[in-house]
């Protein structure tokens, strides 16, 4: 995974609640290998209608390309586990998602990938949604180690998990990092499997 | 970064806990700035973790525990020979593949514990009380039935746990849902689920755990249970659980994969201390009575857009919604037509939904065209024995395969564009059956009186006149 430090380019409002992560990825697409990308895929039945034509009432198809930055409202990226959602978002340029709230598991694949989720109030967001409604393509930066976001002239400071803003910092990947800890995970099996022998499933027949 | 501490912590270091708070107490492998990694009971593949093995492969890593890892095709098995494509043969086949090489026992076609992930896997005894129990599909949620911790994770999240066995995450809050009182007769655990989206909203539980609790819980059978914790994961839920009691031991006892002779007799005395202590906080309470649930459908295409079946549209229903439903706002629910019906899925795939689908159907025969995929060949195999399987042929139903089929639009089972489907399935969004397919989410028997009537109709009305006649 690249180190983030600061992004730069365009922002743009997806103003729906609930996008779950069969629109950002339509399951029919999900046995294509990572390495063959998945950014034409991604919103494909938002953006194009069934003759493949791009729909002008979808309001990223107002941008040439997707973008940096993606203002949608409440719950985001709800729905199946699919981690190809945060592939496809990835791939068609958006390195950032701003919402009032995200689903548990989109989050956490976000996480792993390097798509930040910034969660911003509400009313923050609906002023946001307005905003880029007017303006599709607003310049938008955001900064992880001020923890910062601005969008036009604006700016929002936000949260973010010190442990994932740590790694996304540095590029590191999880699992090398938990690797290190073999040892300690040796010794709390030692432990958990002495005393409960029977959590190892029988062998069938 | 902050210096780690190992192990967990004694129970006379803490005061009263929820039931998930001990599960994850006795898993937590060590603590680091704020983030516990969790050690991982069981792992549960299928065809969509090709991801995490290429990365395991990229990296050249082992599997760490191919004991406690098992895997089945479900999501691109085929319910009719007839709909397998290149897709379906080439994604089962890699799984098959990736197992073998991992040595991993996989349950593939041919195989009689092959079913839907979230239905073979509790066949065989592998889901148990007080086990954390992952895999890459949201559906997980469903394990919880048996007070498991259990989650659905991404791709990433399955090669760190196939690596080390083990998951970081963040301490989750836990919210308890009480459900008092007892369900109406011709209402399910379904109706129940969906009556409580309608409540709290399909964000009202995001990133929680919930704990159902309440004597309506008690009541369910641990099929009921498994449709409950499933569509926990619809109220955004991390995952769902009820306390393991009799109705739990009973199922488990016995099952191949399960715990037998003094080892049951130890794991049984563990999992009766599985319930929340007197006096445990909760990060958010519900309280709902099951009295008022009625036969509950979805009109729109996110869970929480959802009515009692004698109830109406609402007059401020969104318009998106409804544009692509095709649907005004105002409208009953009982008499919408339906173009076709689905009864399956990880939801109400289960012998029960069957039998209690049939008990509509017999008798009658279709006006749509209905589809049934049970959730097991397992379950296929009881419902074949006890003249269930008949009872669907006879009415004009395609007797399927088992598998996720048109509860996800990937294994060559769609609703055509337009196409108005009455489904047991978990997810009413846009394209889920298929591209421009519009999914009305109801019960097993509800759907049974949608394929029967050719409109949303009440089953309770159907049920009723077979007990006249």
């Amino acid at each position: 995974m690249k180190p983030i430090k600061t992004l730069a380019g365009p922002a743009a409002a997806l103003p729906f609640a609930n996008v779950d992560t069969d629109q950002i990825i339509p399951a029919r697409f999900m046995s294509r290998s990572r390495a063959d990308g998945y950014g034409d895929q991604c919103f494909h039945d938002m953006r194009f209608d069934q003759d493949g034509a791009a729909r002008a009432g979808f309001p990223l198809n107002a941008l040439p390309e997707g973008p940096t930055v993606l203002v949608a409202d409440d719950n985001f990226g709800c729905g199946s586990s699919r981690e190809a959602a945060v592939y496809a978002l990835l791939d068609y340029g958006v390195s950032a998602v701003i919402a009032p709230s995200f689903a548990d598991i989109f989050r956490s694949n976000s996480g792993k990938n390097g798509l930040l989720t910034i969660a911003l109030p509400p009313a923050t967001v609906q002023a946001l949604l307005a905003k880029l409604a007017e303006a599709p393509g607003t310049p938008a930066q955001v900064d992880l180690p001020a923890q910062r976001v601005t969008i036009g002239n604006e700016a929002f400071d936000f949260e973010i998990d010190p442990r994932l803003k740590h790694r996304l910092e540095n590029g590191l990947d999880d699992l090398s990092a938990t690797l290190q800890d073999a040892d300690q995970i040796e010794a709390f099996e030692a432990s958990y499997f002495g005393a409960r022998p029977w959590i190892r499933p029988r062998k069938a027949g | 970064m902050t210096a780690s501490q190992t192990g967990p912590q004694t129970d006379t270091q803490i005061g009263p806990r929820t039931a998930i708070a001990k599960i994850w107490d006795r898993h937590r492998v060590l603590t680091q700035d704020g983030s516990d990694l969790l050690y991982i009971d069981r792992h549960y593949l299928h065809e969509g973790s090709h991801h995490a093995f290429a990365r395991l492969r990229e990296t050249g890593r082992e599997l760490r525990h191919p004991e406690l890892t098992f895997g089945v095709a479900d999501h691109y098995a085929p319910s009719s020979p007839l709909r397998a494509t290149e897709t379906t043969a080439t994604m089962i086949d890699r799984l098959k593949r990736n197992a073998s090489d991992f040595g991993i026992d996989s349950f593939g076609i041919g195989d009689p514990r092959r079913g839907i992930v979230h239905v073979a896997m509790p066949e065989q005894g592998l889901t148990l009380p007080g086990v954390t129990v992952v895999c890459g599909d949201s559906h997980t949620a469903t394990h919880g039935a048996f007070g498991a911790f259990a989650f659905g994770i991404g791709a990433s999240e399955v090669a760190h746990v196939m690596a080390t066995q083990t998951l970081w995450q963040k301490p989750v809050p836990v919210m308890r849902i009480r459900v008092t009182g007892r369900l109406p007769a011709g209402t399910t655990s379904k109706d129940l689920a969906l009556a409580i989206i309608w409540k709290i909203g399909t964000g009202g539980a995001t990133g929680h755990a919930v704990e159902y609790d309440g004597e309506a819980i008690a009541a369910l059978s641990m099929e009921e249970r498994m449709t409950l914790c499933n569509m926990t994961i619809e109220m955004g839920a991390r995952s769902g659980f009820v306390p393991p009691d009799e109705t739990t031991f009973d199922w488990l006892k016995g099952r191949p994969m399960a715990p037998a002779g003094a080892e049951w007799d130890a794991a049984v005395a563990e999992w009766r201390e599985l319930t929340a202590d007197p006096g445990a906080v909760y990060d958010r309470e519900v309280d709902l009575d099951a009295a008022e649930v009625a036969p509950m459908v979805t009109w729109g295409t996110s869970p929480e857009q959802v009515a009692p079946v004698d109830g109406a549209i609402p007059a401020d229903a969104n318009g998106d919604s409804l544009g692509y439903m095709g649907l005004e706002a105002g409208a009953p629910i009982t008499g919408i037509t339906v173009d076709r019906a689905f009864i399956g899925s990880c939801t109400n795939g289960r012998l029960s939904d069957l039998k209690a689908a049939a008990a509509v159907l017999a008798g009658r025969s279709l006006a749509v065209p209905l589809l049934v995929s049970p959730g097991s060949d397992d379950v296929a195999r009881q419902a074949e024995e006890l003249g269930i399987a008949d009872i669907f042929r006879a009415a004009g139903a395609e007797w399927g395969a088992s598998g996720c089929s048109l509860c996800v639009g990937m294994n060559g089972d769609l609703v055509a564009s337009g196409e108005r489907c009455a489904s047991t399935s978990n997810r009413n969004f846009r394209g889920r059956q298929g591209p421009g397919a519009r999914t009305h989410l109801m019960s097993p028997q509800m759907v049974a009186a949608a394929a029967v009537t050719g409109r949303i109709s009440d089953a309770r009305a159907l049920l009723a006149e077979e007990t006249k006649a």
